[in-house]
């Protein structure tokens, strides 16, 4: 299967006629077996939307590229000539004469023949219409069965954009959101990444949109702000910093950057917030009480308070389950080196996830609140730590990265799709973004260090 | 009552005797009242001239009040000059300084004085001579690091030695510089995770400081943070360096 499916790609024409006598065979290699495959090929634009519908285009392609729900067909395969709006098209199947050279585009049936074997079609054109730009973008169904052109549209919209750089990236990510929507894909369109960035001189709290653009500070205290958190409903974010002399948690808007108001206990040491699912409560890690860090449940402004461990070992990183509101994951050093532990709201029914071999840190639940993500130096030296997702239930991992730095921090993203983490290579650590199974893996950052990603939901 | 009752009887009576005998004969008209002589002037009076405080520190202020009733003019000396009769004057006297009060008035003078007294603070002892080191000095000389094992916050059998030589430092620090405060920094290397490592330095922070205070140094001379891995001394993936960071530092505490 596997060479017939690479000697497609080798014998390029004539291998489609191979192919055909092998018709059952899905002519592609694909990154995610079993998902559709879809053929969108670059948009063109006119007048004043000519300059700016290559930013539309890629876009469109990043965003349905890293998602695990389809697979992307090469545009190397697809025919010269491009239908760019539903008139264009042609249903019906072409009379095998037709059929004897490659493959015409305006054919809605020819996207499902060999080499492209798409099950499905998106076209569309950008133009400007007084002063906005204007995107038309349809997306059909290339399965043989549709009595009509009409039956096989699934969806046509127009998307009004700015008339600028920022406004086709906007666009773009709306058609791919809408394209992915049909595959149970949710919009990650107004969520953001807080995350921790030494760029201006030293650890301050940033933010940028969910694609890397728009970053901004949201801190400038010059002093050592980090662990950033985010609460569920999309407002705040919560994290640890040296302003006052001793590390202390704070809470801003993410909006206006405004601080909001928290008590902190007399420690030396307050610091790792996780918020319950309706943003009204906390628990964090203070050493209020002597000895280790301990865990400590509150109202969101530090009232309130009550101590939920007692273990004696470092308790750190809580992390609340945002499906259930009522268990949590945290990091512990009651057997040793830390590993993560499973409990009840009430800091009981204690259960340790990890294995016990290696150091486990930075647990991260996935929106569904069946598995986590963490970091984990399993069969590494210390210090290395690669990613890993459990399930939560039968506690088997999957590894999402090796050999590619020292990698920390997971975070899911609101779509349970993708995950964002920090991977240092080098000197300097930069924020990435990955599938939820470890492939299409871009970075988002550039400029200094960049660590401690947090995905935001989008403002509710 | 019965008293009042008499003494109008008694007026009654003798207003009588009195109308009975005008009748009797025609007396001359009496004469004018006499021009009555004017009252002896009444001389000024200064109901009080105080200053407060009357004792001050050279480059302080006093404040003089006064009220004067009866007088036309109102002066003080020591360049005040004339003032209403009732007053205060913030005055700054750089030496100790008697202020005359003059009041005059048709019926005379009027005089008052106050004084306020000004000590000039000695000035400050001339700097000691550096007869040793200071408390900086030993604080950044004799007050050595304690290090620790990976993941571990207990002192280990071998920094005995260097905790006593720590504690008698700072017993030093403290009994030259009562006022002086210790910050323990815990720190941790690059390897376990930032948020695990926060908590980690505090405890070594808080075990250093535990160790001090059984060896005698005062429990409230000492202030413990942690860095966690965020003040690495060194950035080099070697055991040399990691061994470096995992570390109780000493500094002056803000």
């Amino acid at each position: 299967m596997r060479i017939l499916t690479v000697s497609v790609l080798l014998f390029g024409a004539f291998g489609w006629l191979l192919a055909k006598q092998q018709s059952q065979i899905q002519g592609n290699i694909v990154a995610h077996p079993g998902k559709p495959l879809i053929a969108v090929p670059d948009f063109r634009g006119s007048g004043a939307a000519a300059s700016l519908i290559s930013a539309f285009n890629s876009t469109v392609a990043s965003d349905l590229q890293s998602s695990p729900l389809i697979n992307l067909v090469p545009k190397t395969v697809y025919p010269l000539q491009i239908p760019q709006q539903a008139s264009d098209l042609i249903g019906g199947v072409a009379p095998p004469s037709a059929r004897a050279v490659n493959p015409q585009g305006n054919r809605l049936s020819d996207w499902s023949l060999p080499p492209i074997n798409a099950n499905y079609l998106g076209i569309g054109y950008g133009a400007e219409n007084k002063g906005m730009l204007v995107l038309f973008g349809w997306f059909y169904t290339t399965a043989p069965n549709m009595p009509s052109l009409q039956q096989a549209q699934v969806f046509g919209k127009v998307y009004t954009a700015s008339l600028d750089q920022t406004g086709a990236v906007d666009a773009g990510h709306r058609y791919a959101a809408d394209i992915l929507a049909q595959f149970g894909g949710k919009s990650l369109v107004g969520t953001r990444i807080v995350f921790v960035s030494d760029r201006t001189g030293s650890k301050e709290i940033w933010v940028m949109n969910w694609d890397g653009t728009e970053q901004r500070e949201l801190t400038h205290y010059r002093s050592i702000s980090t662990f950033p958190s985010a609460s569920p409903d999309g407002r705040t974010v919560a994290f640890t910093t040296y302003a006052a002399g001793y590390p202390a948690i704070q809470m801003l808007s993410i909006d206006t950057g405004r601080k909001l108001p928290f008590y902190n206990q007399r420690a030396s040491m307050n610091a790792f917030v996780t918020f319950t699912p309706d943003s009204k409560n906390i628990i964090f890690s203070s050493t209020l009480a002597g000895g280790s860090a301990q865990l400590y449940m509150a109202g969101v402004n530090g009232s309130s308070l009550h101590r939920l461990t007692s273990s004696g070992a470092i308790e750190v990183e809580a992390k609340i389950n945002p499906k259930t509101g009522a268990d949590l994951v945290d990091v512990s050093g009651r057997t040793g080196l830390p590993q993560i532990y499973h409990m009840n709201m009430e800091g009981a029914d204690v259960e340790r996830l990890t294995a016990g071999t290696g150091e486990a840190t930075n647990p991260a639940w996935n929106p569904d609140g069946d598995h986590i993500a963490f970091a984990w130096t399993r069969g590494f030296e210390p210090g290395n730590y690669n990613i890993f997702v459990m399930d939560v239930a039968s506690k088997q991992t999957t590894q999402l990265t090796a050999n590619e730095g020292r990698n920390e921090n997971p975070g899911w993203a609101p779509d349970g799709a993708h995950i964002v983490y920090a991977s240092k290579r080098g000197r300097q650590s930069q924020i990435w973004v990955m599938n939820a199974d470890g492939t299409g893996k871009h970075p988002l950052t550039q400029a200094g260090s960049n660590e401690k990603p947090v995905w935001v939901n989008a403002e509710q | 009552m019965r008293r009042r009752r008499l003494t109008l009887t008694l007026s009654s009576a003798l207003m009588l005797v009195v109308a009975a005998g005008c009748h009797k004969k025609a007396a001359p008209p009496p004469p004018p009242p006499p021009q009555a002589a004017p009252p002896p002037a009444a001389k000024p009076v200064v109901n009080f001239f105080t200053a407060e405080p009357d004792t001050i520190n050279n480059g302080q202020p006093s404040s003089l009040r006064w009220s004067v009733t009866g007088a036309n003019t109102v002066e003080v000396d020591n360049g005040i000059g004339q003032v209403s009769p009732d007053g205060r004057r913030a005055v700054y006297p750089t030496s100790t300084t008697t202020y005359n009060l003059t009041a005059t008035g048709p019926g005379g003078t009027a005089t008052a004085s106050t004084t306020i007294t000004v000590s000039t603070p000695p000035p400050p002892q001339p700097a000691p001579q550096p007869q040793g080191p200071t408390v900086q000095d030993i604080l950044a000389k004799q007050v050595q690091d304690i290090h620790f094992d990976y993941d571990k916050s207990d002192i280990r059998a071998g920094d005995q030695p260097v905790l006593q030589a720590d504690a008698n430092a700072l017993k030093q620090i403290f009994s030259m510089d009562s006022n002086f405060i210790v910050m323990v920094e815990g720190h941790c290397d690059e390897r376990g995770s930032a948020e695990y490592n926060l908590a980690l330095g505090d405890r070594r922070a808080a075990a250093t400081k535990d160790a001090l205070v059984a060896l005698g140094v005062p429990a409230d001379k000492l202030k413990t943070i942690s860095y966690g891995k965020e003040r690495p001394l060194c950035t080099d993936a070697t055991e040399e360096c990691y061994a470096r960071n995992r570390r109780a530092h000493f500094s002056a505490a803000q």
